[in-house]
């Protein structure tokens, strides 16, 4: 596998531990320190312990890989801290992989054989907190390559000629992007990093940014001098502490080692880079608004033209790009548009990151070539559902996207294919559900979240998204009627019409694609006052089996309601009227004994 | 940023100018003001809106209205240990309103309020980003995941014996 390819070249072990927040989470921090101690009281002097960002396999948490000086690697998954010793005795000084505790090669040849590592190509292998490491996988050496050899339009043409599109969502060509802002006079020109990635169930620009800060910073350097700008601002988001810290350390160091800064590598090249923190708006992740929010502002968007290629930060020419964009940049230029080109679709090149999570087996963050199917993605690399229920429908693009049902899911994921299911690509949130989810619910859920976020400032958007989301919570709670429906395909095609930003115009798409393909569920609800899936509460009904209940009283004491009664020792009962549905009883029984209709 | 107490500074003019003397030399540096203010104090206070008014030259209506247009930013002090509940997709899926239940069952505080004893402030966000963990919560920054009812009574517990929150396990 060549992405696992050793950077350092000596004679040493190395043992590297996945320090990402998903990471950290599961207790990465106690397995670093664990290997540390096991280290130093078996004296292996003869290996390095590395902190590393997420190699993608959330679900494995804590991930430790260890390899050998001929360069075999091995995985170990769900590490805890007194694996330690074990690993250091018996793997590294007696060379006795502990094959119980290993990743099966059948299984990472699933997850890793239909993937492309480029965005993630360093994620998980070097420290997100040396640039030394970065620099010794070929990081900046794409900057270097252009200051000494191409012209800011050639850097252009070659970024248009690799079919590079905006990751953030709308697909934009970057190249054309670029030359659009280069060609517009003005006397100071910014290239921004829209780094607020809000959509809920999404997490690929956190990794990016935990796990290889560097090669951001790498393409916006190279952004700006393809478009002229002399500043860029990081906007990151506030919620992501440990990306906002790597990156601060990540500037820092190219700072000190004028990557950054005045006259770099030597050359008549100026570029100043900043770091500003979200104050935690959706919004905001609109490329106006988040200016606005930049400039120090309510971060509410405007209308577009002029577009930020003609008045941006501070009414000067700007470029906005993505975390995902940016990072691709350094690649292409190395190895050439051709070499990037090459994978992917005849309209959509290249390799798109997803974070795939929900009811997925396997979820984590994968880098797939485009035109890969959606089935692909769930099954082979996502090994099917995590709950063994049938895989029901993929949402795609967080609030702005749709649902795409499992009997669709054989198309290839494109921008073009994905848009026909009225769905769009989006920035890669990728959420597998499986029976259990309903979509009532899940469009519910999707529109208090834009209702929630609405800035307000146009009508359409601030009240049309309210009266779809009273819509919804009505029929899910039973009090839907016949007009419902009607109702909610009007106002959804007058809000996506008619609102000022992106936000509006896409809140709309988790009810039209719901509605296109599960319309049956919404009737079932409103005619027949059922959830399917059994997951409206208002819809549903807890008991107890008597059979199966032992009275030992766990759920009692979690009911939040005091709704559920009995000896001890003996079956208990649950008071229906009292019963606020929460479900604590059914997540919290041991012997299955609650049931759910 | 991750301090086991919170909002125990009390606010003075000498912190509040300091804060405002590092960030207002760029242009646009309201919002990092601002959020070094409620690193400091634990939210905004109306005294220090008033002073950031008077020394950057801004309106004190216009500084209100960016406190309360980013859900970031809070008026009110918090208790000493802040809990987000992630509703993200995968933690709605995953039951993220069964975890929020069980928080207000342990901590006596619903989302959005401060439990009586001062220990807890439960907030609700949009997604913490941990999402192959759902569902997760983070107590003072630091994430918890793949959370069952027994896993937040242990943590919650933890934090009100020792007052500080408990090491990821």
């Amino acid at each position: 596998m060549e992405n696992l390819a050793r950077t350092e070249k000596d004679t040493r072990w190395m043992i590297r531990v996945g320090l990402a927040s998903c990471g950290i989470a599961a207790g990465a921090r106690k397995v670093y320190a664990a290997l540390n101690d096991a280290m130093a009281n078996q004296c292996s002097n003869n290996v390095i312990l590395k902190q590393t960002g997420c190699y993608g396999m959330c679900y494995n948490e804590v991930l430790v890989e260890v390899c050998s000086p001929a360069g075999e690697s091995m995985f170990y998954k769900k590490v805890k801290p007194e694996y330690a010793e074990r690993i250091i005795s018996e793997h590294i000084l007696n060379g006795k992989p502990i094959a119980e505790w290993s990743i099966p090669s059948d299984e990472l040849n699933g997850l890793l054989s239909k993937q492309k590592r480029i965005v993630l190509r360093n994620c998980g292998i070097i420290d997100p907190e040396s640039i030394e490491d970065y620099i010794a996988v070929g990081g900046y050496s794409a900057i270097k390559k252009i200051l000494d050899t191409m012209s800011p339009q050639d850097v252009i043409s070659e970024v248009i000629r690799a079919g590079l599109r905006g990751r953030g969502g709308a697909g934009f060509s970057t190249g054309t992007k670029w030359k659009l802002c280069r060609e517009s006079a003005g006397f100071q020109k910014y290239i921004i990093c829209n780094a607020d990635e809000g959509d809920p169930g999404a997490f690929m620009d956190r990794s990016v940014l935990e796990s290889d800060p560097h090669s951001v910073i790498e393409g916006m350097l190279i952004g700006g001098y393809a478009i002229g700008a002399t500043e860029g601002f990081i906007y990151a988001r506030a919620e992501y502490p440990l990306a906002v810290q790597r990156l601060e350390i990540a500037i820092a160091q190219a700072r000190e080692r004028a990557l950054v800064g005045e006259g770099i590598m030597g050359h008549n090249f100026d570029f100043q880079l900043y770091l500003r923190q979200g104050a935690g708006a959706f919004v905001c992740g609109e490329e106006t608004a988040l200016m606005m929010s930049v400039e120090g502002k309510r971060g509410m968007p405007r209308s577009r033209p002029p577009f930020p290629a003609q008045s941006g930060l501070w009414g000067k020419p700007s470029n906005i790009n993505n975390v995902e964009t940016f990072a691709s940049v350094p690649w292409i230029i190395l190895n050439g548009a051709d070499a990037y080109a090459a994978y992917g679709t005849e309209t959509s090149k290249g390799t798109k990151v997803f974070a795939l999570a929900g009811k997925a087996a396997r979820s984590g963050l994968i880098e797939v070539p485009m035109g890969i199917t959606i089935n692909e993605i769930v099954y082979d690399i996502g090994g099917g559902t995590s709950t063994g229920l049938n895989f029901k429908a993929i949402q795609i693009g967080g609030p702005s996207g749709g649902i795409i049902p499992a009997s669709m899911a054989d198309i290839p994921v494109d921008y073009e294919s994905v848009n026909k299911t009225g769905a769009i690509m989006g920035s890669g949130g990728l959420i597998v559900m499986d029976e259990s989810s309903c979509m009532v619910d899940i469009a519910k859920f999707f529109l208090n979240f834009t209702q929630d976020e609405s800035c307000g400032k146009c009508t359409f958007c601030r009240i049309g998204t309210l009266r779809m989301a009273e819509t919804l919570d009505r029929i899910s709670n039973g009090k839907g009627t016949e007009r419902d429906v009607e109702l909610l395909t009007e106002l959804a095609q007058g809000v996506k019409k008619a609102s000022l930003c992106g936000l509006g115009q896409s809140a709309p798409n988790p009810i039209l694609t719901t509605l296109r393909y599960f319309r049956d569920e919404y009737e079932k609800h409103i005619y027949d006052k059922k959830c399917p899936a059994k997951k409206c509460q208002a819809l549903i009904t807890y008991e107890i089996i008597a059979g199966k209940c032992k009275g030992c009283q766990l759920c009692t004491k979690y009911c939040p309601a005091g709704a559920i009664s009995g000896e001890k020792k003996q079956p208990h009962k649950i008071d229906s009227p009292k019963c606020i549905r929460c479900g604590l009883c059914l997540s919290t029984c041991r012997l299955g004994a609650v049931s759910v209709h | 940023m991750v301090t086991e107490t919170m909002a125990e500074k009390t606010p003075s003019y000498a912190v509040i100018d300091a804060i405002i003397y590092k960030h207002n030399v760029q242009l646009g540096g309201i919002i990092p003001v601002l959020q070094e203010i409620q690193d400091e104090f634990g939210c905004v206070p109306p005294e220090a809106i008033n002073r950031i008014a008077q020394s950057m030259n801004i309106a004190a209506t216009e500084i209100y209205g960016i406190v309360t247009f980013y859900s970031q930013f809070r008026l009110k002090p918090i208790g000493k240990n802040l809990v987000k509940v992630c509703h993200g997709t995968a933690c709605h899926l995953n039951g993220a309103d069964k975890v929020a239940s069980a928080l207000a069952q342990v901590t006596g505080a619903k989302e959005g309020e401060t439990s009586p004893d001062g220990m807890f402030t439960v907030e609700r966000v949009a997604c913490l980003g941990c999402c192959s963990l759902a569902p997760c919560i983070s107590i003072n920054d630091e994430v918890y995941g793949t959370l069952s009812s027994a896993d937040i009574d242990k943590a919650i517990c933890h934090c009100r014996e020792s007052g500080k929150h408990p090491v990821t396990d």
